[in-house]
């Protein structure tokens, strides 16, 4: 039996076609996942993402805490409000999961994990409290509901939507986040759009939902948020890494602090000693077909594999994502493995669009 | 609740068949198929002469979603295929009984019994 968000009731009355999902009964698409799709890019949409799961982690020990167990710095982050993306890593380097951070006081942070993810961070965390006995407590916030409304109008449509959100969150930079009357609203989100993404308590999710629907921000289900991201170059993760992955690998050596070597953040060890093995790149299918991930790669440099792919609704090419040997650079000539048809692409480097605009 | 045209013939792997006078078969997807794969982006056609068995994997179609088979509903040869469905794919999802894929001779003794008819797949994809 699946579980459902705060606004499933919300998802069937428009029409949603709902799939499980990391065990959750989530909308995929409301009609077109194309139309969605440019609706983001356009103009606005959002996204039900109560599946992922919110974290508050409080106490004397919170800042110490993260600085351990993430393997980007949360230090970093002077300012209430301010977020950070970051790795959680496993002792020999993998990817347990990725998530972003929100600082509100150096005792107290915010973490928002994947929802097939979700367990197993929970008890990874516990655990690392349990042994390093830090005083932090972890509560699991599933009292919130998650809307992320993404696209070129869709500050101004929240505003709208919200009251009082404009006065809360008009000069809010990207990555921070800021509370307007219980509801959190974090100018981030994962389509490369600007936008913002609001944590508000379930009770009030379905009526703030159908506020947007009312200053015309499109629904969108999973199936738009994953060729989104895809176009954003951004991880998916289970498909762009997971914990045999090394992150280095993974394109994620953005978000891997070594700066200060006193802190020894768990998995650091294993990366500097192994370093990165693999690069991650795009790929654009120049023959006719459709990019999916494991597809095998021929590159002059050797073999490598698609991660994510799927059809870029924006390029109106197939796009991937592959890990590829390290001597593959930009704009490279490769053959993918389409179910055994040998087609050609080109390796670019990542993002595929940003803000609207093909990068290209 | 998908479509399902009474005077059609249908399999269970979601392929809509017509009889022509002439004795041509002509292929598609049913409107639950496009309904479950979503919106349509490539077509791989097979080529007019090529001889099929019932069951072969004949054609690809690719939604955004996911790459899916078109097998041959019937042992043949194939006779056509739709150009215009390639250039335009998602007129497939707009109207799937409008928008065939190809066109089959069946052989001698082709086993056209075995197909379903309407309330036959109707009841096929109620169970799924």
């Amino acid at each position: 039996m699946s579980k459902q968000t705060p606004l499933h009731r919300a998802h069937v009355d428009a029409g949603a076609r709902m799939v499980d999902f990391a065990g959750w009964e989530m909308p995929v698409n409301y009609g077109s996942q194309i139309e969605e799709h440019h609706a983001v890019r356009r103009r606005a949409g959002m996204f039900d993402v109560s599946h992922m799961l919110a974290l508050d982690l409080d106490g004397a020990d919170a800042r110490k805490f993260l600085r351990a167990v993430l393997a980007n710095d949360v230090a970093k982050l002077t300012v209430a409000g301010k977020a950070l993306y970051s790795c959680m890593l496993t002792p020999s380097g993998g990817v347990i999961d990725d998530l972003i951070v929100y600082h509100f006081a150096d005792d107290r942070y915010r973490l928002v994990v994947n929802a097939g993810t979700a367990d197993k961070d929970l008890g990874w965390l516990r655990e690392r409290i349990d042994r390093d006995a830090a005083a932090v407590d972890l509560t699991p916030r599933r009292d919130l509901a998650m809307i992320a409304v993404q696209g070129p109008e869709a500050r101004r449509l929240c505003w709208q939507a919200l009251p009082g959100s404009e006065e809360a969150s008009g000069t809010l930079p990207p990555f921070h986040a800021a509370d307007c009357d219980g509801v959190l609203i974090a100018r981030t989100g994962y389509t490369g759009e600007d936008g913002f993404e609001l944590s508000v308590p379930a009770d009030r999710a379905e009526d703030l939902w159908r506020s947007l629907l009312d200053a015309g921000v499109a629904p969108c289900g999973l199936g738009a948020r994953d060729t989104l991201r895809l176009e954003a170059g951004m991880n998916l993760y289970g498909q762009d890494m997971d914990e045999d992955t090394s992150p280095l690998d993974a394109g994620l050596a953005w978000t891997i602090d070594f700066k200060d070597e006193n802190r020894h953040f768990i998995g650091r060890e294993p990366l500097e000693q192994a370093g990165a093995r693999r690069r991650m790149l795009g790929l654009v299918l120049e023959d006719k077909g459709v990019l999916r991930t494991h597809m095998k790669v021929a590159t002059e440099h050797g073999d490598g594999i698609t991660t994510s792919g799927s059809f870029s609704p924006t390029l109106q090419k197939a796009i991937a994502f592959a890990r590829l040997p390290l001597a593959v650079a930009p704009d490279e000539r490769v053959t993918v493995d389409i179910r055994g048809r040998m087609a050609e692409a080109r390796t670019v480097k990542l993002p595929f669009v940003r803000n609207g605009q093909c990068l290209i | 609740m998908s479509k399902v045209p009474a005077d059609l013939k249908y399999t269970k792997s979601h392929e809509w068949i017509r009889s022509d006078a002439d004795g041509i078969l002509t292929v598609g997807i049913t409107d639950h198929a496009q309904a479950a794969l979503g919106d349509i982006v490539f077509l791989e056609l097979p080529e007019a002469g090529r001889q099929v068995a019932a069951g072969d994997a004949v054609a690809v179609i690719e939604s955004v979603k996911a790459a899916s088979d078109i097998y041959a509903p019937v042992d043949g040869e194939i006779v056509d295929s739709n150009a215009d469905a390639v250039d335009a794919p998602e007129q497939v999802n707009a109207d799937a009984y409008g928008n065939w894929l190809f066109k089959l001779r069946p052989a001698e003794g082709a086993e056209l019994d075995a197909l379903l008819d309407a309330a036959g797949y109707e009841a096929e994809i109620a169970e799924s």
